[in-house]
């Protein structure tokens, strides 16, 4: 039997260069490989924000929820919530996840929901043609701030390390199989996952030498360890010149809320005896 | 000649006033009347001065009137702050520690001593002495405090018992009937309307006069085979619930303006998506914060207009407990069967008074069957119909790729520029609006009441109609009441007054919101009645304010 036709009509409008296709590239690899290995792919979702990652949503046949700027978080949680046997990736950028949305980043994080978040970080806004973000470096002179932003970048690892996401890794597009890797990881992992991938903007803001120049991936350690990871995460705070380590920095199991919530559910169907029953109750 | 009496119960935040009053309102409820309680409290947790008026009555009765026969007094404010209300026949039962006043008073302190009861436990010797003063049997007393206090019956019944010896009977509300009706909010008629309608998940970010919603349906998940969950903002609670009913789940959400505010994006996200969702929006007075526990009708433009864009919407403003219970299930069923937002339109005064339903009265909502995809022919989200009503799929369905966008889009879900598409789909949205238009033919749409000859009507809506439809029995007037506010029942509106000469539209706010929509609606008011101190405008405020008008 042939695999699902994985791409959809959709005139593709992304710049040529841009990290948004290597993305696209993984996760299609992926989305087959799981169907080889027996996933109905019709028990998958993808979300996507608004930006341009998020044409990803047009772009795969798959299940999809295009959702608001800021907002495939929440609804990719009651998606989760509604039905447990879906598998639910989200992909969102960073002015999405890190600006916009991020109060429902945190929270997913903090519910342990069972979901994955890519986070397509190009570290600029795109689709808007060039302001900075909550990663943009001190000092970025976009559109919005054409003479430098006066404010610092957040480490988006070190957040959710807070938070207490249990899968958090961090890719790059210009290295396809680790990112593989690690997205696959997310999608098997129960519980939140996050991976901040690092991608270019080549139009607005290409990063390809820096960060060719100063990536390595994590060596071996006892991911289950906090003090370990934190360490590690912050080695790069996103703005200062430093080695930047790529891999799985953290992974832990956890109970998850879908899970749990779902313990909680008992549905009913008939439910006028249950009306009449709490109407003689107020009697 | 009417039978009927009314309560006043008051005293500090934090003495359990609103417990009493619901105790109060069971005594009357036993002894065989329609019951309504008001409930008026600031925004704190403590101090402050809480009352509630509790009325029974031979007839329905759905909003208090100023004068009362027995002031409960748990606090000095409760005498000096209702001289208003009483009259020469007036009788106080009060915490003789505390208040110093005419009437039956008893020291609670010796009471709670006694018993070793917490402070408070306090409200049930008071509430035992009212019962002796009023002349109620210690049977129903002590029938009413097991069955309604949900926990410590039996020392509270003890605590009573002890006030109820210290008094003598002094004017007896006799007991009319052994029917019983059964006592709730608004909110929980709407909560059991929603669950009838099939609801599977609330979702909701607390927020007065809504969050009463929120603990009702929280407390009864097990009871009623739902879940509830209460995420970090508004803006959540309604991308979670479009997220939810995107996999088939039939989720509500609640909240009042200010969190309305934060959902306006969801809910346009709902038109462009087709999306269905249920809202209960609870008015309170605004703008901004305003005053959290007092009432408002000013919600309503917002309401309608709320969203970018143009999309069809249905909203619904029930004004007592039947029409709450009714419309909720409806608003579900409307939601799901033309893949729209469904606004449930409240008010403080109907989320948090408490009335009283006939139960072999209630009306059941009538659900269709949904237009789920046949699984035969390729699968597109928004294919085009003769209705613009698109087969359902749910993502996990074998062979469908379920496709929603927030964007212009095809019928198959990816963003759409064309300007062919953008005509069509948008006109295959807007279909949606004329098919739900006709449906509602077939409903009560309009409530009309009071005197069918009556040639002055008084047109309002929530609820406001509870004490239209009592000034209309004394003035012999027609109420008029839309209760779909959209799509706006035009059709029957103007069947509705036929024949009327003088049109007054009663509703609370400042500019006349239900005005200003009929007259969009090619309808002209002859006089507005307006009223927006925060307070429900009771039928003695009405029969002044219909003399200014000349009725």
């Amino acid at each position: 039997m042939n695999g699902r036709q994985l791409i959809t009509d959709a005139q593709n409008t992304w710049c040529p260069g841009c990290g948004n296709f290597t993305i696209q590239h993984t996760l299609k690899t992926i989305l087959s490989e799981m169907e080889k290995e027996g996933t109905n792919l019709d028990d998958v979702v993808i979300l996507s924000g608004i930006g341009c990652h998020a044409k990803i949503a047009d772009y795969l046949n798959i299940n999809s929820f295009y959702a608001i700027h800021g907002r495939a978080i929440p609804v990719a949680s009651g998606i989760k919530c509604a039905n447990k046997n879906l598998k639910v990736i989200c992909c969102v950028g960073d002015g999405d996840a890190y600006a916009e949305g991020l109060d429902h980043l945190i929270f997913a994080a903090k519910r342990n929901i069972d979901i994955t978040v890519i986070v397509h970080n190009n570290r600029v806004y795109g689709l808007t043609t060039g302001q900075y973000t909550p990663t943009s470096p001190l000092g970025f002179k976009g559109k919005s701030t054409p003479l430098g932003t006066l404010e610092y970048p957040l480490n988006p690892l070190e957040l959710m390390l807070a938070s207490g996401a249990t899968y958090i890794a961090r890719g790059y597009t210009r290295k396809m199989d680790l990112l593989k890797t690690l997205i696959r990881g997310a999608i098997n992992h129960k519980g939140f996952a996050f991976i901040d991938v690092l991608q270019i903007c080549a139009t607005f803001f290409n990063m390809t030498d820096y960060y060719n120049a100063q990536i390595y991936e994590l060596p071996t350690y006892d991911r289950s360890n906090a003090s370990i990871a934190c360490e590690k995460v912050k080695e790069w705070d996103y703005n200062n010149k430093a080695p930047i380590s790529l891999g799985l920095f953290y992974q832990r199991t956890a109970p998850t809320f879908d899970e749990q919530f779902q313990h909680q559910m008992s549905v009913k169907s008939e439910r006028y005896p249950i009306v009449k029953e709490f109407l003689a109750l107020r009697q | 000649m009417v039978q009927e009496v009314s309560i006043l119960v008051g005293g500090k935040a934090g003495e359990g006033i609103n417990s009493a009053g619901a105790i109060v309102a069971q005594l009357l409820n036993h002894s065989g009347y329609y019951t309504y309680m008001y409930y008026d409290y600031p925004s704190l947790i403590r101090g402050g001065h809480n009352f509630a008026i509790i009325r029974g009555s031979d007839r329905p009765v759905n909003i208090h009137r100023n004068f009362v026969d027995y002031v409960i007094a748990l606090n000095q404010d409760t005498i000096t702050q209702h001289k208003q209300r009483v009259g020469k026949r007036t009788i106080n039962v009060f915490n003789s520690d505390v208040v110093r006043t005419e009437g039956q008073g008893i020291s609670v302190n010796t009471i709670l001593k006694s018993e070793n009861a917490p402070a408070i436990m306090g409200n049930s010797a008071v509430i035992g002495a009212f019962a002796k003063a009023s002349g109620i049997s210690w049977d129903t007393v002590s029938d009413v405090f097991t069955r309604h206090m949900p926990k410590g019956a039996d020392i509270n019944l003890k605590v009573a018992k002890r006030g109820y010896d210290q008094v003598n009977t002094i004017n007896t509300i006799k007991s009319i009937g052994s029917r019983r009706f059964s006592v709730l909010t608004g909110n929980e008629a709407i909560g059991i309307g929603l669950v009838a309608g099939g609801l599977t998940v609330y979702v909701s970010y607390p927020m007065t006069p809504s969050s009463s919603l929120l603990h009702f349906l929280a407390e009864n998940t097990k009871k009623f085979g739902i879940t509830v969950i209460h995420p970090e903002n508004e803006i959540s609670v309604i991308l979670m619930a479009l997220g939810f009913a995107y996999a088939g789940g039939r989720a509500a959400i609640g909240t009042s303006g200010g969190g309305f505010c934060l959902m306006t994006e969801g809910l346009s996200l709902a038109g462009m998506a087709e999306i269905p969702i249920i809202l209960v929006v609870s008015q309170r007075t605004g703008p901004s914060t305003g005053l959290p526990t007092y009432t408002a009708q000013s919600d309503l433009h917002f309401i309608l207009n709320a969203g970018q864009g143009e999309f069809p919407r249905f909203v619904v403003a029930p004004g007592d407990v039947q029409q709450a219970y009714y419309w909720s299930a409806v608003a579900m069923d409307v939601a799901w069967r033309y893949q729209v937002p469904a606004c449930i339109l409240a008010d403080k005064t109907l989320s948090e008074g408490t009335f009283s339903i006939e139960t072999e009265k209630i009306s059941q909502a009538k659900f269709a069957d949904l237009p789920l995809w046949d699984g035969k022919t390729p699968y597109f989200r928004y294919a085009d119909t003769e209705s613009g009503i698109s087969p359902l799929a749910y993502p996990g369905t074998n062979g469908a790729v379920v496709k929603v966008n927030s964007y212009a889009h095809d019928k198959s879900g990816i963003t759409a520029e064309e300007s062919g598409i953008i005509t069509q789909m948008t006109r295959k949205r807007m279909k949606k609006a004329t098919v739900l238009a006709d449906a509602m033919e077939s409903y009560d749409t309009i409530n009309i009441e009071g005197s069918s000859e009556a040639k002055t009507v008084l047109i309002c809506w929530g609820s406001v109609l509870n004490t239209c439809r009592e000034v209309a029995l004394e003035l012999n007037l027609k109420v008029i009441q839309p209760i779909v506010l959209s799509p706006f029942p035009v059709i029957r509106m103007n069947q509705a007054l036929q024949g009327i000469k003088r049109k007054i539209v009663v509703e609370e706010n400042v500019t006349g919101q239900l005005s200003a929509l009929l007259r969009f609606n090619g309808i002209t008011s002859d006089a507005m009645v307006l009223h927006y101190d925060g307070r429900p405008l009771t039928p003695d405020m009405l029969l002044n304010r219909l003399k200014e008008v000349g009725v």
